[in-house]
């Protein structure tokens, strides 16, 4: 049953076959006998999920109107609060804390009956491309638990990938939806910005951080978006527009007379080989459906990773001084006589692991005076730059498309010491938060060279999602007759407990 | 080649708010060496007449209407305090004992 897609389970909760608790109970089993080795969740909540699964059995059987996921189980990024339950952000600093409230995220699972299985294991403050920055240890890619399951939000993709979970929520900076589900074979999308609401969000990155949906299948990515999308009016940024029809664009796929925009710069020198066969591959499958291929160019894309790593370390030097010991979180050093200053330093050094502390530095200098025009201002005037260039784009076709990543997953270990090759994992993903566009991977198959996953990246004008759908489903059917089954049946079985 | 030296990255450290070890301050100075090199690109294409963007949605003034709605209690706001006296945050102190 945990092999199903989840409108696949949403089918059999409908007809009786199955009840949410019965499912909710595999999974909890699931992740019992694997997770040890995957490292997905830094909390499972088998209790509240329970309650909340046989909660939304008795609404079925009283014949109330109900969700379409209603029942299903999720796995919730560690980023997003839920009241009462421990939420980190990966995090030392906020180990042990319980917050007193929802995110609108969560709210709206709640008000979907989508059923909550536990925290998963991210970067810490979702900064990273590995999950290795998690102060609770690395995420184990269930392709191969040597390597990597994606970051920030590897613990989301893995959760999936190794069927603990059909559902998960993410978050992307910078492509931590995205990147995670290329090398775990899974689908992630980045919602327009402003499109799903940030409230209960643990801020990294106020202007580029988005939440979306991740799931198994390009249909349940559609399902969860629209149960997670909409204005809030608790997060000033979240637009006030209906809902993108990202459902029936799942369902329906059709990419006749569509125009397929191919990033020229986002291909080629630097991109592993089976990463670009598969590419290509996909490319012709597209072409067969009846779109038509051409070819964009976007010339300060080059920019786009210099300019990101000055914004988003910028917003996080600002974003995390909220993490002070007063009011919540850890407080190191509180001895008598001690000054409120001496606590917070202590506090701060002890509760930060070494890339928070890398990005809060360089944040602090791209914004002090003398140098915010070298640096902030300028990354601010390429942000400029790189949605001209997907305005340009957008006007020969209607969606772009890349590899997600350039390579497939890495080991665990390989890159933690060069920070710079660490960030080169984003090159393809980081243009989409600049400019506040819609971004989708979805699993193109195999690389031959080494078998692990290669994700195709969709990019839709902003508030145009159900385009990135819509080749997305396409793109998945093609590729489903041609392999025969779902490329996760061909991940290796994990060895349970 | 922009550098920063042991000394920069402690200032920056400080201003900051975060400790730091000798090993620690002389490692991301050797870092960012690299590190600033890199971002500098901007530089390049960053000319005069190109407006910034600090945000993607052309938002000004959100405001919602001006009514009275539920919040946290004091005793939910104060559930994560590492430390409380009657009903408030109990902070270190924040002026010197001269002050």
């Amino acid at each position: 049953m945990i092999h199903l897609s989840a409108a696949q389970m949403a089918a059999k909760l409908a007809t009786g076959e199955t009840t949410s608790v019965a499912l909710t109970q595999a999974h909890l089993d699931r992740i019992n006998s694997v997770d040890s080795g995957v490292h997905a969740f830094l909390y499972v909540d088998t209790d509240g999920a329970l309650a909340q699964a046989a909660a939304v059995d008795a609404k079925r059987e009283q014949g109330q109107d109900l969700s379409p996921l209603a029942g299903i189980p999720l796995a919730l990024k560690d980023v997003m609060t839920q009241k009462g339950i421990p939420t980190t952000a990966g995090s030392k600093i906020l180990e042990g804390w319980r917050p007193p409230y929802d995110s609108t995220v969560v709210s709206k699972l709640k008000a979907n009956d989508i059923v909550i299985l536990g925290k998963t294991n991210m970067d810490e403050f979702a900064m990273g491309s590995s999950t290795e920055n998690s102060a609770y240890g690395p995420t184990h890619n269930p392709w191969d638990l040597t390597r990597i399951p994606g970051g920030s939000g590897g613990g989301s993709s893995a959760a999936l990938a190794a069927f603990e979970a059909p559902l998960a929520i993410g978050t992307d900076t910078g492509g931590s939806i995205r990147q995670p589900a290329a090398v775990t074979g899974t689908v992630g999308v980045k919602p327009t910005y402003g499109g799903v609401s940030r409230f209960g969000l643990i801020a990294f990155s106020s202007s580029l951080d988005q939440a979306g949906p991740c799931a198994r299948t390009v249909l349940d990515a559609a399902l969860l978006h629209e149960a997670i999308a909409g204005h809030d009016p608790k997060d000033s940024t979240s637009i006030n527009a209906p809902v993108p029809q990202v459902v029936a664009a799942a369902k329906s796929g059709d990419v006749k007379g569509m125009k397929i925009g191919v990033v020229k710069e986002l291909n080629g020198d630097g991109y592993q080989s089976g990463v670009r066969t598969r590419f290509e591959e996909s490319l012709e499958l597209l072409a067969a459906a009846g779109a038509e291929i051409v070819e964009v160019s976007a010339p300060n894309f080059e920019y786009a990773l210099a300019a990101y790593y000055l914004i988003a370390p910028s917003e996080c030097s600002s974003n995390l001084a909220r993490f002070d010991a007063m009011r919540y979180g850890l407080r190191v050093g509180d001895v008598d006589g001690a000054s409120a200053e001496s606590v917070m330093n202590l506090t701060r050094e002890v509760g930060f692991g070494r890339e928070v502390k890398r990005r809060i530095i360089l944040g602090t200098y791209a914004l002090s005076s003398g140098y915010y025009d070298a640096y902030y201002g300028s990354a601010q005037k390429v942000r400029t730059l790189i949605t001209q260039d997907f305005n340009n784009a957008f006007e020969k076709c209607d969606v772009m498309v890349s590899p997600t990543c350039p390579t497939t997953a890495f080991k665990i270990g390989e890159k933690s010491n060069d920070p710079i090759a660490m960030y080169l994992n984003d090159i393809a993903t980081i243009p989409v938060n600049m400019a506040g566009i819609g971004g989708m991977s979805l699993p193109a198959g195999l690389a031959p060279e080494d078998g692990l996953p290669v994700g195709f990246q969709i990019m839709s004008p902003a508030m145009q999602d159900q385009r990135m759908y819509l080749v997305g489903a396409a793109l998945e059917a093609a590729l489903l007759s041609k392999w025969g089954a779902p490329l996760l049946s061909k991940a290796p079985e994990l060895a349970g407990k | 080649m922009s550098s920063l030296s042991r000394d920069d990255v402690a200032n920056l450290a400080r201003l900051a708010r975060i400790e730091m070890s000798e090993e620690e301050l002389v490692s991301l100075s050797n870092e960012f060496t690299v590190i600033l090199d890199a971002v500098a690109r901007v530089q390049e294409v960053a000319g005069a007449d190109v407006e910034p963007t600090s945000h993607p949605l052309p938002l000004r003034n959100v405001f919602r209407p001006d009514v009275v709605i539920p919040s946290l209690s004091p005793q939910e706001a104060l559930s994560g305090a590492p430390a409380q006296e009657d009903a408030r945050f109990r902070v270190p102190q924040i002026l010197g004992e001269e002050a």
